[in-house]
């Protein structure tokens, strides 16, 4: 590899904080040539996007800086050159797009304009810029291109807007296109477009992909080539198939083993009393339909997963199960008494009973109230245990039961990590002794390695305290590892239900199908045979 | 980055206020202005009890004798007024009535104007749309016009002018709390005590208000200063406070007659409003910062390179 | 938008009816104007008839039906201290205090935008620090007080410049600079932090990928996003100019509103304090209309 295109080469980059200096990158190579794809895979931290965005000059220096390492360019040093040379090869040689299209996108300007920039920032002339954005427009798949050159980023949808990106990235034919999560936030069969897409035009154009992601999935289905980086390191290097089953490195090994999706399916134990009887619950909102006559059962000490993508009415109806939002029609029976036309004080005492885990815990979690007030705040609310010490004494039970320390309870939010703060909501949700806990996307913020301990966590308290789970759910894997019943939503009816191992094996709905072909698998080679099966399925 | 192996605190739990003190002290500027507030403050409370005679009594050979001369006493070291009045202790009395006006409109329109922002903000978007609009008009009335029309008709006095101040400033805090609460209300942990079975007074008051405060305290900051200057024009118009009392505002209004023969009359109580409502704003500044964890990092990263200027 | 604009304009009229209400009738309160205008030797019977002749000596709420029966004939009343259509004398003053507040408003913009744009952009800086300490000290300081100090050194002192009235070119620099420093102080600190948090948006950083230029990645790509919240300020500072520079237009002797409306306060010239005040508010609110369409113009996620 002595004459890649753009070579890396022993770069260590250091953010200078309050709290120190951290070593965001230490020592990191890596390089790419025109029609490759080179995957960074990493969770969040572990400095996977420093380096691409040292090579795009897009660090802020300070506080950041760069200790050794140089950055080759058609064998020149890139931290070398002046800041105009640098300015010269952002977007003409090296393009990036970024993960969250609405927010790098600019508000206020047409994304006629925002692609038409992308030339004549390099001093072409407009109205070629025009006719090219035109072309790409059509490319990547937007329906009457001239209309959506004079519309602003907030009329797209998330998909169409990252599509929009690419068009602007390409405009100057980059021999690099540096994608940084650029399928993150989108729904599954929405990624498998994206990354379609980007295959596609790699292969027109001959550009060299690198692409930074935390999804093994994604790793599997498109890269030729992929780095391990693990606290600012890179940890192992190969091909993906060589990493997926000859993992060298603990930590490798640690985060292809906690990929979701391969353990034993659980059954479902259909003589269980039932605890909540939802009957055609219906929501709107003006003249959209959030929730179809909904009816679904869920028995004591099951988890059920309700799976579906963004629209799909599956957040809708937990917020409609739980009086978040009030429901147009139908009835949710809970232990007989219709949660829907409940009056405020039976409310109350419901309350107690189902608790709710959101998606993201810093969100979840007030940041001004310690661990102990969130905790011993429902304790107030419905006025139970009374006694400071024995307070105490619990708050120091929840903690050790969800892998905390007792002495955490002095502390603020901020002072944890996702994974430690999910386990706080959750200490919170078990400390009313809930029937049901709703969990919202409740582990779909977290890394690969702590989602699995998470989800480890709920199933041991389903199976020690016989608490029934309604999971909320748009990753399948996390959902076939978790659930004994799955339920599949879209535009807000339910297309298909079942037991896990029947949905999974053996799904009847055409959209059940398309997302669990949409699902990508860490295993390069079972993502091989799906193409190789779609292909000639497609011939 | 494991989820159990960080379980160590990344910083040794201390109490709050001990952690804004620190960082109060590595940002000079905030810190300057911070003791600066606390001597006027000190002035207005103790000033009257201590100073009150040494700033009536006159001293016919001290009128109009210039600053920095202390031919009539440490009293005359700012020089005396055209009544050979001692300017150093009328200053200091003068800060008792400047602050005191200025600290009751101030409170009095966070009060009133936090309270009904809240219950604004958490009843929704259809009710705070009208008192945002209500707010809108009072903000497009000509206030100090209004203000003036006002004080010629009730008379000018002390609880006037805080009256008329405050009300002018309530859009302030209704517009900024309901904003805020709007916001606030949506989100997560919000839904998780309403899930949990939150009364909304616990929710408004446990959850939302200490989510708010700070900008509230940071807006009054600034707010202080402003309620300084308004009243000081008005004072200086001859409608604010009214002689034997005696506020800033007033004293360049005084000594604005003899502009050409003893300049310190008028310029020396000016000083004393730039350098309290220039304190004010400073700490404003900073406490837009401090009292925001999403921020605090910038202060704090401060300290590894040393005290800057500015936020 | 044409919605928003209809509701502001309904909102606007009947706040004006209540603040004309409100004026009214607090304005009577103030005390007896024929006491005031009339020599202090006049007789009980040349009071009645000065009464008589404006309308004064009727019940307050057959006073204010005649107002407004007037105003619906636009007929703002007379001024009773320069016996003619208290209109003119108002519309009179805003020939002085337009071009005053327009000048001021227009330098503070540009002298705001760019220098609070560029300290933003160097952020921490000398200059950025510079800037930040002179606007501190701009937002600070007492008008009345800057009018004071700067008459003692550029007039007593120096005597380079006049110190009251108009007639020339030269009679406008003191008032223009005054009023130019607090607005000045407050917007260079709202361009700033608005700048500083847009700079730090992830649409300036695909910019950066783009390689875009420093110039248009400040001017163009992150200014337009960043001039919303200056607007607002800008609006309220306008409306604080056009409400009379009340107290740097007495200083100065300056014959605009802000005088006008002081002299006639004091003089019991209620047809004009009431005119004045309404024009006031009309000046307001085509002011705010100006703004919303600018916010319209400059956001397009407003404009649906």
């Amino acid at each position: 590899m002595a004459d890649a295109l753009l070579e890396v080469r022993k770069l260590s980059i250091d953010f200078h904080t309050a709290r120190g200096t951290v070593h965001a990158v230490r020592n990191v190579s890596w390089s790419i040539n025109r029609g490759e794809t080179l995957a960074v895979l990493g969770e969040s931290g572990s400095g996977k996007s420093v380096s691409a965005s040292a090579v795009m000059n897009l660090l802020d220096i300070p506080p950041a800086q760069i200790v050794s390492g140089e950055i080759l360019f058609e064998g020149k040093d890139l931290l070398k050159a002046s800041q105009e040379e640098r300015r010269a090869l952002n977007g003409k040689r090296i393009a990036m797009i970024f993960q969250d299209p609405l927010s790098h996108l600019n508000p206020v300007y047409t994304v006629g304009w925002q692609i038409v920039e992308m030339m004549t920032a390099h001093g072409r002339p407009a109205d070629a810029a025009r006719a090219r954005a035109l072309e790409l427009i059509a490319r990547v798949g937007l329906p009457e291109p001239k209309q959506a050159m004079r519309k602003y980023p907030h009329q797209f949808s998330g998909g169409q807007r990252q599509r929009l990106m690419i068009a602007m990235a390409l405009m100057l034919k980059p021999d690099i296109l540096i994608a940084d999560e650029p399928t993150t936030a989108l729904d599954v069969t929405i990624q498998a477009d994206v990354l379609a897409l980007l295959k596609e035009l790699q292969a027109e154009t001959g550009m060299g992909l690198v692409l930074i992601t935390h999804d093994l999935g994604v790793v599997a289905e498109i890269a030729d080539r992929v780095v391990v980086m693990s606290q600012g390191e890179i940890v192992e290097a190969g091909t993906p198939r060589n990493i997926y089953h000859n993992a060298t490195h603990p930590y490798t090994r640690k985060l292809i083993a906690a990929a979701p999706g391969k353990g034993a399916v659980k059954h479902v134990d259909a003589a269980a009393p039932v605890l909540l009887d939802v009957q055609k619950l219906r929501k709107t909102y003006g003249g959209f339909t959030a929730l179809n006559d909904v009816s679904l059962i869920l028995h004591k000490g099951q988890s059920l997963a309700v799976v579906g993508e963004s629209g799909s009415g599956k957040s809708t109806l937990a917020k409609t199960l739980l009086r978040l939002e009030a429901a147009d029609s139908g009835a949710a029976l809970w232990k007989g008494c219709n949660l829907i036309a409940m009056s405020a004080r039976e409310l109350l005492g419901v309350r107690r009973e189902i608790q709710m885990v959101f998606q993201d815990p810093t969100q979840s979690l007030n940041p001004r109230m310690s661990v102990y007030d969130l905790i011993a705040e429902g304790w107030d609310i419905h006025r139970l245990i009374p006694d400071k010490v024995a307070r105490r004494r619990r708050v120091a039970e929840l903690l050790e039961q969800v892998g905390l320390l007792p002495e955490h309870a002095q502390r603020y939010p901020h002072q944890f990590s996702g994974g430690q703060r999910q386990r706080i909501a959750i200490a919170r949700a078990l400390a009313l002794e809930p029937d049901l806990i709703i969990c919202d996307e409740a582990v779909s913020a977290l890394d690969v390695s702590i989602q699995a301990q998470v989800i480890a966590l709920l199933d041991d308290l389903r199976k020690r305290l016989g608490i029934s789970f309604l999971f909320i759910a748009h990753d399948l894997g996390v959902v076939r590892d978790f659930a004994d019943t799955v339920v599949v939503m879209k535009s807000g009816e339910i297309v298909e239900r079942g037991p896990t191992s029947l949905i999974f094996d053996n799904p009847r709905h055409p959209y059940t199908q398309r997302l669990l072909a949409a699902n990508l698998d860490p295993d390069p080679d079972v993502q091989a045979q799906r193409r190789a099966a779609a292909g000639r399925a497609g011939a | 980055m494991t989820d159990l192996s960080s379980a160590k605190p990344a910083d040794i739990p201390r109490s709050e206020s001990a952690a804004l003190l620190a960082m109060l002290w590595r940002d000079k500027l905030a810190f300057v202005s911070a003791v600066m507030l606390l001597v006027i403050v000190l002035f207005a409370v103790l000033g009257p009890a201590l100073l009150g005679d040494a700033a009536g009594a006159q001293n016919l050979r001290g009128r109009n004798s210039p600053p920095f001369d202390l031919a009539h006493g440490w009293a005359f070291v700012l020089g005396g007024d055209s009544l050979g009045r001692p300017m150093l202790p009328r200053l200091i009395v003068a800060a008792s009535s400047t602050m005191g006006v200025a600290a009751g409109a101030v409170l009095s329109a966070l009060v009133v104007g936090a309270a009904f922002g809240l219950v604004a903000g958490y009843l929704g978007k259809n009710v705070s749309q009208v008192i945002m609009r209500l707010a809108d008009v009072i903000m497009s009335f000509p206030s100090l016009l209004i203000a003036v029309v006002v004080l010629y008709v009730l008379g000018p006095s002390i609880p006037n002018l805080v009256l008329v101040l405050a009300i002018t400033r309530i859009p302030i805090y209704l517009r900024t709390t309901c904003a805020e609460v709007l916001e606030v209300r949506e989100r997560m942990f919000v839904q998780a005590a309403t899930v949990m079975g939150a009364s909304h007074t616990r929710i408004i008051l446990r959850h939302i208000l200490p989510i708010v405060a700070p900008t509230l305290m940071t807006i009054a900051t600034l707010d202080f200063a402003f309620v300084m200057l308004a009243e000081s024009s008005l004072s200086f118009l001859g409608i604010g406070i009214q002689p034997p009392n005696i506020t800033w505002g007033l004293m360049v209004s005084q000594g604005r007659p003899y502009l050409s023969s003893a300049w310190w009359l008028a310029f020396w109580p000016g000083l004393m409003i730039v350098i309290t409502a220039l304190s004010l704003n400073l700490l404003s500044n900073w406490m837009r910062v401090a009292l925001d964890p999403a921020q605090r990092w910038r202060l704090e990263a401060r300290s590894t390179k040393g005290g800057t200027a500015n936020g | 938008m044409t919605k928003m604009i209809g509701q502001r304009a309904i909102a606007s009229l009947l706040s004006l009816l209540g603040l004309m209400i409100l004026v009214f009738f607090l304005s009577r309160l103030t005390g007896d104007p024929a006491v005031l205008f009339l020599p202090i030797d006049a007789t009980e019977q040349m009071k009645e008839e000065f009464r008589a002749l404006h309308g004064l000596d009727r019940p307050i709420i057959e006073q204010f039906g005649a107002y407004v029966w007037d105003l619906l004939h636009l007929d703002f009343g007379d001024s009773l201290r320069k016996a003619r259509p208290a209109i003119d004398v108002v519309l009179e003053a805003y020939t002085w205090t337009l071009p005053l507040a327009l000048i001021t408003m227009a330098l503070v913009m540009v002298a705001a935008i760019v220098l609070g744009a560029l300290a933003a952009f160097k952020v921490g800086g000398f200059f950025d620090r510079l800037v930040s300490i002179v606007s501190l000290v701009g937002a600070s300081a007492p008008d009345f007080w800057i009018a004071i100090v700067a008459i003692v050194i550029f007039s007593i002192n120096f005597g380079w410049l006049p110190t009251s009235g108009v007639g020339t070119p030269l009679h406008w620099v003191l008032p223009i600079a005054v009023l130019f420093i607090r607005p000045f102080g407050l917007i260079v600190q709202v361009v700033r932090g608005s700048m500083l948090s847009a700079l730090g948006a992830a649409y300036v950083k695909t910019a950066r990928a783009k390689g875009v230029k420093n110039r248009p990645l400040i001017f163009v790509h992150t200014l337009r996003n960043a001039m919303l919240p200056v607007i607002t300020v800008m609006g309220d500072q306008a409306a604080a100019l056009l409400n009379g520079a009340v107290i740097v237009e007495t200083i100065f002797g300056f014959p605009g509103i802000g005088k006008l409306m002081i002299d006639s306060i004091l003089q019991r010239d209620f047809n004009v304090v009431l005119t004045a005040i309404m024009v006031t508010a009309i000046a307001i609110f085509i002011m705010n209309i100006l703004i919303d369409i600018a916010y319209g113009v400059l956001d397009p996620r407003i404009r649906q």
